[in-house]
């Protein structure tokens, strides 16, 4: 089975052609380099694709066939440029390379990292272990003992906390039941794509009425099949219970792909909590296309907090449906669209049943040509009573080159139910500027500190870390981007 | 002695000229004060010094402690020792001022060098005893919903804060009520006790301001220029007379 291949990872995208905003350098923070793979899938999507995957991962027939049926769904799907940019045509399916599997250690060494890299993660304070496996010259990150203390600590309370492929293979019965049910595979192309190739991504159970302490952290587990391209996710809160999952860190990530397209499904049951917050940092050659949905049942609690910086096109609209009486679905976004970026998310909230309310506040800012969509649906039918929602989109531009869109659907019906939708477009303007400059700041640190502003009321619901994290980030993206 | 040179300035918005041959020079410890009538060119001096990137420097010089400052950014101004007292100050969502204040004091360390927090707060809540401004006030966002006399009370403080060699106060009048104008003439007349106090550029159009802070010198503004200097007596005079003599005197002249 092992078919031990080497291989160069697929070059950046020539940016001449593939680019459609003149004059950005795609290939910025990407690094690819020489490295030998155990397993390899090789280039392009098959039928034999799909079964190699299955094979290497060891998965049980209903898996295969569950994988093998959303390539069908993928292949016959169109792409959803009607209402998507059209830069998603860019992206040359039979060039990618879905699954790769790293038999030995890469043999890049630190010395071979670009210095501006290794700059941006000191200016980040990442820690020396993680800087060298950010850079892809240690394919195993030195925090195996962290991550196998969380798993030991919360399996104490029952919790399996696993990845996907060891939890589908150790408890399908907990697994099987929920997965792909809160995305279905034909939810769209890309959850589709997921469903055929997926690889990596973390599965937890919390069982009835337990309360996990201290928030389970991706961050803490990543090894090369966690920064899969494909990743799938499923946390399960039972009855009662509580959960906060963190995944990703601020740093520019080392991405083996152009594409990156994971599912993340979450079910709270009768009056669970489940709290998912990502800091994501893509480099400005990746297609970062995700579906995130969660069903909270009676009285149960869904929040997403999710942060998109870089990436060159970025579409994600976390949602949560509220099935049950009382549930509660809230999801805060903040989006930063840099120079060649288009940062296209949202929110959706489809409520079902009485009394569920619904809170979206996002907010995006767009630098230089960097470009932000809102896209938001919130749905309440007729026949409920009692249903609130509050949507508020806010967006900062800064210098007048930047685009922003707002394309809220609020569909409201009946008259026992209520919504408040705010939006506003502001400019950090040259006064706004000049006053913080007569202060001593520079004008990149004037400018970071109006957007670190911008977005402060969000970033303090974020953990202390991340929300540290975040700043420093915001920090050297501006710096950037003054003239 | 620590001093601000302005030479010989003519300064344009656009293709308009409006200061034209201002000359001046302050001392550290002084206070200067420019009267004039509205659209005679004082708000445009003050941000022209200060490097606002609008203002375009067509003729003269702005030296401190004998040195240019006018290839300088205005942050780089700032860092030298200038600060500006806005008339309008602007508004800053989501930034507090004590977080406002960090930067602006971070901004001055050297590279590498961290902000002692501690030492930071101590002198912070030590200068707002000293203006007598309230706690709860530095956790605020930068002017956002501020009244009038609130903003100004945010301009001095941050001038208490910063410690410039010379402030430039444009209009700090402006917009104020006589308890709101007494409080911050006092934290002005804090400043000016202090061990090293700045020299001051006071810009006003009222004399009122000079009562409670009595300057040094008083020059009258028209048409872009000093047309008369004097003592706090000539703000009396002029409070007497009106800009009209001003203006009949110097059309004579």
């Amino acid at each position: 089975m092992a078919n031990s291949a080497t291989d160069t990872l697929p070059p950046a995208a020539d940016p001449a052609t593939d680019n459609p905003v003149v004059g950005i350098d795609q290939t910025k923070g990407d690094f690819s380099y020489k490295v030998d793979y155990e397993f390899d899938a090789g280039t392009g999507l098959s039928e034999k694709t799909v079964r190699y995957i299955s094979s290497v991962k060891k998965e049980a027939p209903w898996i295969l066939e569950f994988r093998l049926n959303a390539l069908k769904k993928f292949l016959s799907m169109p792409m959803p440029t009607h209402w998507a940019t059209k830069d998603l045509e860019n992206i040359h399916f039979d060039k990618i390379r879905y699954y790769l599997s790293q038999g030995q250690k890469p043999k890049r060494t630190w010395d071979e990292v670009p210095d501006d890299i290794k700059k941006t993660f000191e200016r980040l304070g990442i820690p020396e272990q993680e800087r060298k496996f950010l850079a892809g010259v240690e394919a195993q990150f030195d925090s195996e003992a962290a991550y196998s203390n969380i798993k030991d600590l919360v399996a104490k309370q029952g919790v399996i906390f696993a990845n996907s492929t060891e939890a589908l293979r150790e408890h399908p019965e907990i697994f099987r039941k929920f997965f792909g049910k809160v995305i279905p595979t034909g939810d769209n192309k890309f959850s589709a794509l997921n469903s055929a190739v997926f690889s990596g991504g973390s599965f937890i159970y919390v069982p009835k009425g337990v309360k996990v302490a201290q928030p389970l952290q991706a961050y803490f587990r990543i090894n090369a099949e966690n920064f899969g391209q494909f990743e799938r996710t499923l946390i399960i809160a039972d009855e009662g219970s509580e959960v906060v999952y963190m995944e990703g860190c601020t740093a520019p990530k080392f991405s083996t792909s152009t594409l990156h397209s994971a599912v993340v499904e979450l079910v709270a049951l009768k009056g669970a909590k489940i709290q998912y917050i990502t800091v994501q940092n893509w480099a400005n050659n990746v297609f970062n296309l995700v579906t995130k949905r969660g069903v909270a049942h009676e009285e149960a609690e869904i929040k997403w907090i999710d942060c998109n910086i870089g990436s060159r096109l970025t579409m994600k609209y976390p949602g949560v449906v509220l099935k049950g009486r009382k549930a509660r679905g809230e999801v805060l976004s903040i989006a930063l669209a840099n120079d060649g970026q288009h940062q296209d998310t949202g929110a959706k909230m489809i409520h079902a049943a009485d009394e569920t309310t619904s809170n979206i506040i996002a907010k995006s800012i767009s630098v230089g040509q960097g470009r932000s969509t809102y896209r938001g649906i919130v749905h309440i039918p007729r026949h409920l009573k009692g249903c609130k929602n509050n949507t508020e989109c806010d967006a900062l531009l800064i210098n007048s080159n930047s685009r922003t869109d707002t394309y809220p659907a609020i569909t409201v019906r009946g008259d026992k139910n209520a919504t408040q939708h705010e939006a506003s477009v502001s400019k950090v303007n040259e006064e706004m500027i000049f006053y913080m400059q007569s202060r001593g700041l520079t004008e990149g640190q004037a400018m970071s500190l109006a957007v670190n502003g911008f977005i402060n009321d969000l970033a303090r619901q974020f953990p202390m870390e991340y929300s540290v994290e975040l700043k420093r980030l915001i920090d050297l993206e501006m710096e950037g981007s003054v003239g | 002695m620590s001093q601000l040179e302005i030479k010989d300035l003519h300064v344009a918005i656009g293709d308009k000229p409006i200061v034209r041959g201002f000359t001046l020079t302050i001392r550290r410890g002084e206070v200067h004060a420019i009267m004039g009538p509205n659209g005679t060119g004082k708000s445009t001096l003050a941000k022209a010094v200060a490097g606002h990137p609008d203002y375009t420097i067509t003729g003269g010089d702005v030296l401190l402690d004998g040195k240019s400052i006018l290839t300088h950014e205005a942050d780089e101004r700032a860092r030298a020792g200038l600060f500006l007292a806005f008339q309008y100050p602007s508004d800053i969502p989501g930034v507090s001022i004590a977080n406002f204040l960090r930067a602006a004091v971070q901004a001055r360390l050297a590279e590498g060098e961290e902000l002692d927090a501690t030492a930071y707060y101590q002198r912070l809540y030590a200068k707002m005893d000293l203006l007598k401004i309230d706690r709860k006030f530095t956790s605020r966002s930068v002017n956002d919903g501020f009244s009038g006399g609130e903003k100004k009370r945010c301009e001095i403080l941050q001038m208490a804060m910063l410690e410039p060699k010379f402030a430039l106060m444009d209009e700090t009048d402006s917009g104020l009520d006589i308890d709101a104008l007494r409080i911050v003439a006092d934290g002005v007349n804090a400043l000016r006790a202090a061990a090293h106090p700045p020299g001051i550029l006071l810009i006003t159009h009222y004399q009122r301001l000079l009562d409670y802070i009595v300057p040094d010198h008083v020059h009258v503004m028209w048409d872009g220029r000093i047309v008369k200097s004097g003592d706090k007596s000539l703000a009396l005079e002029l409070e007497a007379k009106g800009y009209d003599w001003v203006k009949k005197e110097f059309a004579a002249a």
